[in-house]
């Protein structure tokens, strides 16, 4: 412990915390617009200067660790001016369009100049040099709304490992680009969307789809089937006010309802049936001495990453496609022809906390006979917009169920949201299926939690396999890096692009960098994942009613003829500079 | 033995200086002269005298050569033993002078630093040992300990000659004694200051001595690597580094087992891309690690935590070239230059309206009169001296009530300038101040490095308010916005290039103030430079009538006929000029 004083109060704090922290502890908010704890901390935008005695000038409290006998000013005139006029300046250089912006009510810029009370920006002049990139299916650039706080570069650089974006160009001229001012969608930019998610402002966002779905739910021709992913639903309720963490399914089915969807299913479905085939793949390549370690395929930012970066090691992927577009495969199919409507009338829209999917449901190997899978991909902010403007009063909404007959799903989908997930429903499936058994120990808490990489040893019918689960591409590359070493002994291995799994996904409500400092958002939101779990009667995917039926009736075998054709698909080496 | 030397630093040899020496050659050779050695050297200095020329043992100095005068001088100087007088200097009477030291240039300098440039071949290292090159690092290595060095340049008083002042061997000391098994020494020759080539000139010419140097200081703080960074706008200078680092390594110089000590030490280059933020420590340490370069937050400092986070010592081209000097010399020597707190010389690269232009070394504590009128000859054209800048585009404007300050570091901030890496432009009356705190401001705006909001946005709104200024379309709130800006662009950014690029414009505003309100409220630049502040009209008076301006006018602005006088039509007239500089009778302004 270190004493400080810091305002005049003299207060003992840990050794090693920035003056930032350290201010925290006694409740001082310092404002911050570049800092994001451990992802980006380069004290670039200058809004959290204080005053140290004996320091040369204005000190960077995000960067600045405490000593011992410190004297800190956080609030002085000099400090208050100086915090106001950057602010006013980066102001002055800002697409100021906030009314129409995205990110309006929702913008760390915008806080700030509420915070600081700016009311004139005095300083006026010529706005940040202005490049639009909506070429993409997943994500848009604005560099005009840019404030170059870095973090997206950091995220993209040093969390995930990718580096399609960085900054060009010196002085004012300064801006994000990527290699030689391609779109997005020409490098090796994967959309996993954690750009967007730390993005203080609107200068990166999703490719909104909101338009062309209201389009067809105004058609009376077309019958507007929604799929709603695991992860939306405890997540929707925070655009609404509600705590991190609330699971909300029930009033999201209500509103997907009243905003004029024919049928509200659950993606979880989708999800139990990757686990009947994935877990049946997983046995397939065990028994038959086929490639090991197998790595799942749920999540499209990761695949447009090995097809990127390793195309080499493309037989390691489940061939599975993921739960949604197995689910719109099933729709167009069994569903369709159950309720004998013509398939071609029929549109697919996915809720999900992704933008990577946006992506994933237009690739050429996501359709069959000229129809796609699913036509239209929505991320929880999307939903949360379309709900605001159908003037629905969410948190008041009374709970709705999901649509028979698909609307049934298990425990084990629930937890395809967040990190270790689809390994220990795969887990749960596996056991059961090789020994023969209904086995009461699912919980797999090894997989479970925050760690990045998580290894871990099964032993199944006297079998040990050894699994490994990812989250985050830097991670991701890590494991990658692993096998490509021939270092590894996996069997089965789990990877997610997004740290943390689906639940932090890019599609998410974007919680400014204040709030993540004091709310592990992504542990409320997988607790309340695995409560869904714990709560349900059946948890495991193999003993879903609904998918034994679709089985029997229609599909056959997993891992058959027309579950290959239906659900599973192929991937192919991808470049990551487009001409 | 006579030896003719031919100035190949960077000025001279683009006024085709390698053309003078290959003639020089070739005459030498076909008229089979034994005794006369032809030598090509660094930078003389007096720039404005290229082509430099100078014979020896007499020293004479030879102005403006050009090639074909080579014949001429071997010829009359060399066989003849006269002088060809039309390529001497002339000093202020118009007396011819023949040597060197007798020029009114370089009367008053002190050559430390530039000892070497311009009296040895920087290619030869024979050139160099001959005159006792490597001696202080044989010294240090086989006679001194590391403190024993450390102590000797911190009581020499030197520092950092980079611009910031910093106590060279406080720097050296606390790099020593960081913590860390590598470490490294870097030589800082990304030279960006407008009108600077001090480092460049050093290098040119006496390349072999920062070698030492470096060395020296690798040995005081336990490093074995050294890096220079150097800008690749300066081919020679980086030829000619290379060429003494390979020769360096063929004597066992540099290598391991130096001087049969076990100090073993290995130096590379490194190209700078032409960034100006990259002189800036921090920053030039990101670009050597492969980086954009950008400034890191300090602390830490480079000494603790430098390239790729080992411990790393950053002196600029010329703190370094002190060093051997230093050594050999004595620290007591060295400190008896200088003023109290500015010890041993300073380098300038003295430019713009002087007569002299030049690079010029003398003891710190000289006066400014000194070096622009003593010196720098005065101003040409006979004009008013109006201000020196010092410091480039970090650095501030000294007004002519100055002139008789002694310059050292602690003087120069006084009074609202720095000492920068030592260029120095003086200006006549015909610059408009107000135009020139937007020159050094829009060369900040394009060099920010576009890292923090102050610098970045900051720096190109004051250079908007500047434009509105000399366009005519400031007011007095924006003169109380630009001090405002300056502040907070001072305050408030991350390195020194943002903290200390308001300096121009605070500087001027400090003591031209005047001028900035005059463009402000009456619309006028008095020096005429502002030309859309320029109301160009004809006295009637003085106008004859001849035409001669209707001739030349190239957008037919002028209005009136045969001996009529003259009218400019203002929706017209595009300011060029022609007009003023084509009537005979001074009748339009």
């Amino acid at each position: 412990m270190v004493n400080i004083t810091i305002d005049g109060m003299k207060v003992q704090v840990p050794e090693n915390i920035t003056v930032l922290e350290a201010a925290k502890t006694v409740g001082i908010d310092i404002p911050t617009l570049c800092h994001l704890k451990d992802i980006n901390e380069i004290g670039d935008c200058r809004i959290c200067l204080v005053e140290i005695d004996g320091a040369r000038g204005f000190v960077t409290s995000c960067m600045q660790k405490v000593e011992d006998g410190m004297v800190i000013r956080t609030n002085t005139d000099k400090v208050i001016e100086a915090r106001k006029n950057v602010l006013k300046l980066i102001l002055s250089a800002h697409e100021r369009k906030c009314l129409s912006c995205i990110r309006h009510g929702n913008c760390e810029l915008q806080d700030l100049a509420l915070k600081f009370g700016v009311t004139d920006i005095e300083f006026e002049g010529e706005i940040a040099p202005k490049v639009v990139d909506d070429r993409s299916p997943s994500i848009v650039r604005n560099t005009a709304k840019c404030v170059l706080c870095r973090r997206c570069i950091s995220t993209c650089k040093n969390v995930q490992k990718i580096g399609a974006i960085d900054c060009v160009n010196r002085g004012f001229e300064s801006t994000i680009s990527t290699y030689e001012h391609k779109s997005l969608g020409d490098v090796n930019c994967t959309f996993c969307g954690q750009c967007i998610q730390n993005c203080p402002t609107a200068a990166l966002h999703e490719k909104e789809n909101i338009d062309e779905v209201q389009e067809k739910l105004k058609d009376e021709n077309t019958l507007v089937l929604v799929q709603t992913a695991p992860a939306v639903r405890v997540a929707l309720g925070e655009e609404f006010g509600m705590p991190v963490g609330t699971n909300v399914t029930g009033k999201m089915v209500t509103a997907l309802k009243r905003l004029g969807f024919d049928k509200v299913f659950d993606t979880n479905t989708g999800a139990d049936f990757t686990i009947m085939e994935e877990a049946s793949e997983f046995i397939d390549r065990v028994i038959n001495n086929k490639t090991l370690p197998m790595i799942t395929s749920c999540c499209p930012a990761w695949i447009r990453f090995i097809e990127m970066e390793y195309p080499d090691k493309l037989e390691h992927l489940s061939t599975c496609k993921s739960p949604h577009q197995m689910f719109g495969a099933i729709l167009k199919s069994y569903y369709a022809k159950k309720i004998n409507v013509d398939p071609k009338k029929i549109y697919v829209v996915s809720v999900m906390p992704c933008v990577a999917k946006k992506y994933e449901r237009q690739r050429f190997e996501m359709q069959k006979d000229g129809m796609y899978d699913v036509d239209a991909v929505i991320t929880t902010r999307e939903l949360a917009k379309m709900i605001r403007q159908a003037n629905i009063d969410f948190p008041i909404l009374n709970d709705s169920k999901f649509d028979d007959p698909m609307g049934e799903a298990t425990g084990a989908a629930a937890i395809f949201g967040t990190t270790g997930g689809v390994m220990e429903a795969a887990l749960r499936t596996a056991q059961d299926l090789l020994t023969g058994k209904d086995l009461d120990e699912i919980n797999f808490e090894e997989v479970r939690g925050k760690k990045g990489i998580k290894r871990a040893t099964v032993v199944i019918n006297g079998k040990s396999i050894n699994v490994a689960v990812a989250s985050g591409l830097g991670n991701a590359r890590a494991i990658m890096d692993e096998i490509k070493s021939g270092k590894a002994e996996y069997d089965f291995i789990e990877i997610m692009a997004c740290p943390g799994g689906c639940i932090m996904g890019g599609g998410q409500p974007i919680k400014p960098a204040k709030i993540r400092r004091m709310i592990d958002v992504r542990k409320k939101r997988a607790d309340a994942l695995y409560s869904i779990d714990e709560k349900m009667i059946i948890r495991k995917s193999h003993q879903n009613p609904v998918l034994q039926k679709i089985y029997n009736d229609y599909l056959g075998k997993p891992n058959g003829k027309l579950a290959h054709e239906l659900l599973h698909t192929h991937y192919s080496k991808k470049t990551k500079c487009v001409d | 033995m006579k030896t003719i030397l031919v100035c190949h630093g960077t000025g001279c040899t683009s006024s085709k200086s390698p053309a003078i020496l290959e003639n020089f050659k070739k005459i030498v050779k076909e008229k089979n002269l034994s005794d006369v050695k032809v030598m090509q050297t660094g930078c003389f200095g007096l720039c404005a005298k290229g082509p430099v020329v100078i014979i020896r043992p007499e020293d004479t100095f030879y102005a403006k050569v050009k090639p074909e005068d080579c014949a001429e001088i071997i010829q009359t100087h060399l066989i003849e033993n006269k002088r060809v007088e039309r390529l001497l200097c002339k000093d202020v009477d118009g007396k011819l002078v023949e040597k060197l030291d007798e020029i009114d240039f370089y009367k008053k300098q002190k050559r430390i630093a530039l000892k070497n440039c311009g009296s040895i071949d920087p290619e030869k290292i024979e050139d160099y040992l001959e005159v006792d090159g490597y001696k202080a690092l044989e010294k240090v290595l086989k006679k001194m300990t590391q403190d024993e060095v450390i102590e000797e340049i911190t009581k020499s008083g030197l520092r950092g000659r980079g611009g910031a002042g910093f106590p060279t061997g406080k720097k050296w000391l606390f790099t020593k004694n960081a913590e860390g098994t590598q470490k490294y020494v870097v030589c800082n020759a990304d030279e960006g200051d407008p009108g600077a080539f001090m480092d460049r000139s050093i290098l040119e010419g006496d390349p072999h001595s920062v070698i030492e140097a470096m060395m020296i200081a690798g040995y005081a703080v336990g490093a074995n690597k050294g890096y220079i960074y150097v800008r690749a706008e300066y081919p020679i200078a980086v030829h000619r580094f290379q060429v003494a680092i390979d020769q360096a390594k063929e004597r066992g110089i540099l290598g391991k087992n130096i001087f049969g000590t076990d100090f073993e030490f290995d130096l590379s280059i490194r190209l700078g891309a032409g960034a100006f933020v990259c002189g800036e420590e921090t920053a030039l340490l990101e670009s050597i690690e492969g980086r954009r370069g950008q400034p890191r937050l300090k602390p830490p400092f480079p000494a603790n935590k430098g390239l790729w986070e080992c411990p790393t010592l950053i002196n600029n081209v010329e703190t370094y070239a002190n060093i051997p000097k230093i050594i050999l010399n004595g620290s007591k020597w060295y400190s008896s230059i200088g003023t109290e707190t500015s010890k041993g010389t300073k380098v300038f690269a003295l430019g713009g309206n002087v007569k002299n232009i030049g690079l010029v070394e003398v003891p710190m504590g000289t006066t400014l009169r000194e070096i622009v009128y003593d010196i720098g000859g005065g101003i040409p054209n006979g004009r008013k001296f109006k201000a020196a800048q010092t410091g480039g585009p970090s650095g501030g404007c000294i007004p002519a009530e100055y002139l008789d300050k002694p310059i050292d570091y602690e003087s120069l901030k006084e009074i609202g300038s720095m000492m920068g890496s030592g260029g120095l432009i003086v200006m006549d009356d015909t610059k408009c101040m107000v135009n020139l705190a937007k020159f050094y401001l829009g060369f900040t705006v394009s060099e920010s490095c576009g890292k923090c909001n102050p610098c970045r946005i900051g720096t190109k709104r004051m250079y908007e308010i500047l434009e509105k200024l000399t366009n005519g379309e400031g007011t007095l709130e924006d003169i109380d916005k630009l001090e405002r800006l300056a502040k907070t662009v001072a305050n408030s950014s991350v390195c020194g290039l943002g903290q200390s690029a308001p300096n121009p414009v605070v500087s001027t505003l400090k003591y031209f103030r005047e001028e900035f309100i005059e463009h402000a409220v009456e619309k006028k630049c008095r020096a005429h430079e502002c030309k859309a502040l320029a109301k160009i009209q004809v006295i009637p008076e003085k106008c004859k009538g001849c035409g001669l301006c209707q001739r030349k006018c190239p957008v037919q602005a002028i209005e009136g006929e045969g001996r009529e006088v003259r009218h400019i039509n203002e929706e017209k007239c595009i300011k060029c000029g022609t007009c003023l500089t084509s009537c005979p009778f001074k009748a339009i302004e």
